[in-house]
C-alpha cells in the first residue's frame, strides 16, 4: 500500500486515538469502586432446582416445553445470525473505506449488502427481543406457569433453525443479490442469484414469528394471574402485546408476496411483469405493507424494555403509564398505515404520497409521547447509572435523532432528494442499531441475573456501554452528512469527495464491533465465574423479581396474587440506600 | 403476595382432567385459549389470502373482458359441484363437533370420515379441473416446462369448441394468461390448506376411535373444525370470483 493513500492515513488515525481508548478504561473501573454499596457483596446463595438444573441433557433442552429454555435456545441462535450479519458489515464497510471498488467486486458487494439485510432484519432484530427477553419474561410478568401454547413455541424455534439453515444454504450457494428489498423485475426476471432458495427462508422464518405473536396474544389475553388486571400490567407487556398484534397482520402479507414472487420466477411470467399487463410497483406496495410494520415489530419491545430500565433505574413510577401503553398500541395501528412513504419516488399518485406524509408524521406522535414520558420519569428522580440505565439512556438519545431524521424523510420534497443515500442508512440504523440493539443489550444486562443467576462484571459493562456508544456515532453520523450531500447507497464505489464521512464510519465501525465483542467475552464467562445473583439483585417490586434466580420451571412456587399496580416503588424511608444522590434522606 | 391458592382446584380429583396441560389452571381455560389460538391464527391466514385477492381485484379491475372470457373457460359445473360438497362438509364437521360435545362416538366418528371424504372430493375434482387446463395449454408461463401457456383460441365461424378460449371484444390472450396465473396461485393454495385440513382430519379421526375425545376434553375437534370453515368461507369467495364473471356474455 502507498503510504500516502487514505487507507494507512485513516489506520494511523485509529492507532494514533488509542489512548483515549484507553482512558476510557481506566475511568469506569475506578468509578466502579466507589459506586458499589456493600450489600452488593453477599455469599453465594445455596444453589437450589431451577430450570437450568432440572433436567439434564441435550434431549431435555432440544424437546423442552420451558419457555425459558427455549428462549435460551433462541439467544444462542440469534446471536449466531448476529454474528454472521455483522461480519457482511464488515466487509461492507472495508469495502467503503476507498472510494473505488476494490476489495470486492460490484456483483458480490450487491450479494453482501443484501445478505448483511436479510440477516440482520429477519434472523436477528425481528426476533431478538420477542424471542428471546419476551419467551422469558411474558409468562413471569403475568405470573403464569409458562406460554398458552409450549410445544407451539418449541416449534417456532425449529422454524426459525430450518429458515436459516435454507438461507444460510443459499448464502453458501452463491448468494442473492436483489437487495432486501427484493424489488421486481430484477428478482423476477433478470437476477441470476438464488432468489427463490433465499426466499424461501424467510418465508419459513415468518412463520416463527407468526407463531411467536400468536402465542403471546393468546397468553395475555387468558393467563394473567388472579389480580394481574390489564392496567397493572408492566409496559414490557403491552409493547409485546402490539408487536405480536403487527406479527400476526403483516408477516402472513409478506409470506404470500414471497411465494408470488417466487412462482413469478419459476414461471417466467407473472403479476409484477408488464408484459402481461402486470405491474411492477405491486410488488413494492404489497412487500413495503409488511416490511414497513416490521420496523415496528423491531422498534416496540426495545421500546417495553426501555419503559422497564427507565423506571426502574430511576426508583419510580412511569410517568403518564396509560399514555405509555397505549402509544404501543397507536404505533402498532398506524404502522400499518403509512407503507406508502417507501414509494415515494415510485411515481406513485401524489395525493397518495401527500396522505402517506401526513400519516408518517403521525406516526411519529406516539413515539415521541413516550420519549417526553420516559424524560418526565426521570426527573425528579434517584437515577443510579448501572449498565442496562446507560443502554436505556443512550437509546433514548439516538431514538430521538433516528425518529427526528425520520421526518425527513417523510417530507415529500426533502425525500426525493434523500431517497436512496446514505441518508437513509444512517437514520434506518440509529434506529435499528441506536435504538432496538441497545434496548436488547439494555434487557439482556437488567435480566441477566435472573436468567442465568449470574451477574455480569459491571465495570466492563460501563465501559463496553460508553465504547458501543461512541463507536454507534462515530460509525453513523458522519453517514447522514455523506448520504445529505449526495452518496448513494448501495454503492460499492463512489465519488472521492465522500471519502473523508466513510472513513470515520469505518473507524467507528471498527470500535463499535470492539464494544460488541466485550460483552459477548463476559457473559459467556459470567455464565461460570461470575457472581451469584439473589432473587432480587435490583430491589425491584416487579413480578419477575419475586422468585429465585434462576427461576424454578414453574416459575412461582404458588400462584401469585396480585394487588399491587405496576413500578409501585416503596418510599424512599424504606429504601435501601443503591444510587449515591439521597440528598433528602440525610436530613431524616 | 400473601395468599395460597391451589392451582389445580377442579372438581374431579388434585390433577384435574387427563387432559389438562400443567400450566393452565382448569379445563375451561385451556379451552378458551385454544380457541382464542386458532381465531388468532385464523386472522393472519385471512392476511395470507388477502395479498392475492388484492391482485385479483386490481387486474379484474384493469382488464374486466379478458377475465370475463377466462372465467366462462373455467368448467361451472364442476365448480358449483366443489362448492356444493365443501358446504356439505362444513355441516358435517359442525354435526361432529356437536356429537363430540355431547359424547355420542358413532356419529362423531361417522361424520368425520363424512367430512374426510367429502374433502377428498373437492380435491379429486379440482385435480380433474387442473388435468383439463394441462391439456388445453392453460397453465401459466413455463410452469410445466414441456407444456408453456398457448391456449388454442376460438375464431369466427368456427364451429363452438370447449377447449377453445373465446376472447371478448376487448381481451387480450396476455391478459387471461394472468388471469389463470392468479387463478392457479389462489385456487392452489386453496388446495394446500385443504391438503393439510385433511391431514388434520385423519389425525382426529384417529384419535376419535381411540376415545381421546370426551365433552369436557373435546377442543381439538373444535379448534380443527374452525379450521374446516375458514378453508371453506375461501372457496366460497374463489367460487364467484373466479367462476361466475360475465356469464351474461356467454350464450352457450
Amino acid at each position: 500500500m502507498p503510504p500516502g493513500s487514505k487507507t494507512v492515513k485513516s489506520i494511523r488515525f485509529v492507532i494514533l486515538n488509542s489512548p483515549c481508548l484507553l482512558f476510557v478504561i481506566f475511568v469506569p473501573l475506578v468509578a466502579n469502586i466507589s459506586m458499589r454499596p456493600i450489600e452488593y457483596y453477599e455469599p453465594p446463595v445455596p444453589s437450589k432446582v431451577n430450570y437450568i438444573n432440572a433436567q439434564y441433557g441435550l434431549k431435555s433442552w432440544l424437546l423442552t416445553r420451558d419457555h425459558k429454555r427455549i428462549a435460551l435456545l433462541y439467544l444462542g441462535s440469534i446471536t449466531f445470525f448476529f454474528f454472521i450479519g455483522g461480519l457482511y458489515a464488515l466487509m461492507i464497510r472495508l469495502e467503503l473505506l476507498t472510494p473505488q471498488g476494490d476489495f470486492l467486486q460490484s456483483a458480490t458487494y450487491n450479494k453482501v449488502f443484501t445478505q448483511h439485510g436479510i440477516i440482520m432484519i429477519f434472523f436477528f432484530l425481528i426476533p431478538s427481543i420477542p424471542a428471546t427477553l419476551g419467551n422469558f419474561l411474558v409468562p413471569m410478568m403475568i405470573g403464569a406457569k409458562d406460554l398458552a401454547f409450549p410445544r407451539i413455541n418449541l416449534l417456532s424455534w425449529y422454524i426459525y433453525l430450518l429458515g436459516g439453515v435454507v438461507t444460510i444454504y443459499a448464502l453458501l450457494a452463491g448468494g442473492v443479490d436483489t437487495g432486501w428489498t427484493f424489488y421486481t423485475p430484477f428478482s423476477t426476471t433478470f437476477s441470476n442469484s438464488y432468489v427463490v432458495a433465499t426466499g424461501l427462508g424467510i418465508f419459513i422464518n415468518g412463520f416463527s414469528s407468526i407463531l411467536t405473536g400468536l402465542n403471546f396474544i393468546v397468553t395475555i389475553h387468558t393467563m394473567r394471574a388472579p389480580g394481574m388486571t390489564w392496567f397493572r400490567l408492566p409496559l414490557f407487556i403491552w409493547a409485546h402485546y402490539a408487536t405480536s398484534l403487527i406479527m400476526i397482520l403483516g408477516t402472513p402479507v409478506i409470506a404470500i408476496t414471497i411465494l408470488l414472487l417466487a412462482f413469478e420466477r419459476v414461471s417466467r411470467v407473472g403479476i409484477f411483469d408488464p408484459a402481461l399487463g402486470g405491474d411492477p410497483i405491486l410488488f413494492q406496495h404489497l412487500f413495503w405493507f409488511y416490511s414497513h410494520p416490521a420496523v415496528y415489530i423491531m422498534i416496540l419491545p426495545s421500546m417495553g424494555v426501555i419503559s422497564e430500565l427507565i423506571a426502574n433505574f430511576s426508583r419510580k413510577n412511569i410517568f403518564g403509564y396509560s399514555f405509555v401503553a397505549f402509544s404501543s398500541l397507536a404505533i402498532a395501528v398506524f404502522g400499518f398505515l403509512v407503507w406508502g412513504h417507501h414509494l415515494f419516488v415510485t411515481s406513485q399518485s401524489v395525493y397518495a404520497g401527500m396522505i402517506f406524509s401526513f400519516l408518517s408524521f403521525a406516526v411519529a406522535i406516539p413515539s415521541a409521547i413516550k420519549v417526553f414520558n420516559w424524560t418526565a420519569t426521570l426527573y425528579k428522580s434517584s437515577i443510579s447509572y448501572d449498565t442496562p440505565m446507560l443502554y436505556a439512556l443512550g437509546f433514548i438519545g439516538l431514538f430521538t435523532v433516528g425518529g427526528m431524521t425520520g421526518l425527513f424523510l417523510a417530507s415529500l420534497a426533502v425525500d426525493v432528494h434523500l431517497s436512496d443515500t446514505y441518508f437513509v442508512v444512517a437514520h434506518f440504523h440509529y434506529i435499528m442499531v441506536g435504538g432496538a440493539l441497545m434496548g436488547y443489550l439494555g434487557g439482556l444486562h437488567y435480566w441477566w441475573p435472573k436468567i442465568t443467576g449470574r451477574m455480569y462484571p459491571e465495570g466492563w459493562g460501563r465501559f463496553s456501554a460508553l465504547v458501543i456508544f461512541v463507536g454507534f456515532n462515530l460509525t453513523f453520523l458522519p453517514q447522514f452528512v455523506a448520504g445529505y450531500l449526495g452518496m448513494p447507497r448501495r454503492y460499492h464505489a463512489y465519488p472521492p469527495e465522500f471519502q473523508v464521512f466513510n472513513v470515520l464510519s469505518t473507524a467507528g465501525a471498527s470500535i463499535l464491533g470492539f464494544g460488541m465483542l466485550i460483552p459477548a467475552i463476559y457473559f459467556v464467562w459470567s455464565m461460570r465465574y461470575g457472581k451469584r445473583a439473589e432473587a432480587n439483585p435490583w430491589h425491584l417490586p416487579g413480578l419477575e423479581w419475586r422468585t429465585q434466580s434462576p427461576p424454578p420451571t414453574e416459575n412461582f412456587e404458588v400462584t401469585p396474587i396480585v394487588t399491587w399496580e405496576a413500578y409501585e416503588f416503596a418510599p424512599a424511608e424504606e429504601t435501601e440506600v443503591i444510587g449515591k444522590f439521597k440528598p433528602e434522606l440525610e436530613q431524616i | 403476595m400473601a395468599d395460597v391458592m391451589n392451582s389445580h382446584a377442579t372438581t374431579s380429583g388434585t390433577h384435574g382432567h387427563r387432559a389438562l396441560q400443567h400450566h393452565f389452571e382448569n379445563m375451561e381455560q385451556q379451552r378458551e385459549a385454544g380457541t382464542l389460538g386458532m381465531w388468532v391464527f385464523l386472522v393472519t391466514e385471512i392476511m395470507f389470502f388477502g395479498g392475492m385477492f388484492l391482485a385479483y381485484t386490481l387486474y379484474r379491475s384493469k382488464y374486466p373482458a379478458a377475465f370475463a372470457s377466462a372465467s366462462n373457460h373455467l368448467d361451472i359445473t364442476l365448480g358449483a359441484l366443489n362448492t356444493g360438497v365443501l358446504i356439505l362438509s362444513s355441516f358435517t364437521m359442525a354435526m361432529a363437533v356437536y356429537f363430540t360435545q355431547v359424547g355420542k362416538r358413532r356419529p362423531q366418528i361417522f361424520c368425520l370420515i363424512a367430512t374426510l371424504i367429502l374433502g377428498l372430493t373437492f380435491l379429486g375434482v379440482k385435480a380433474k379441473e387442473y388435468h383439463d387446463k394441462y391439456e388445453d395449454r392453460l397453465i401459466p408461463g413455463y410452469l410445466i416446462p414441456g407444456a408453456p401457456f398457448g391456449p388454442a383460441v376460438q375464431k369466427e365461424g368456427e364451429p363452438p369448441d370447449h377447449h377453445k378460449l373465446h376472447l371478448l371484444p376487448g381481451a387480450t390472450v396476455e391478459q387471461v394468461q394472468m388471469f389463470y396465473w392468479i387463478y392457479f396461485a389462489m385456487t392452489g393454495m386453496h388446495a394446500l390448506h385443504m391438503i393439510i385440513g385433511a391431514g388434520l382430519l385423519t389425525f382426529l379421526l384417529i384419535f376419535s376411535i381411540k376415545g381421546r375425545f370426551d365433552p369436557e376434553y373435546h377442543s381439538p375437534v373444535e379448534v380443527i373444525g374452525l379450521y374446516w370453515h375458514f378453508v371453506d368461507i375461501v372457496w366460497i369467495f374463489l367460487f364467484p370470483l373466479l367462476y361466475l364473471l360475465g356469464r351474461h356474455f356467454e350464450h352457450g
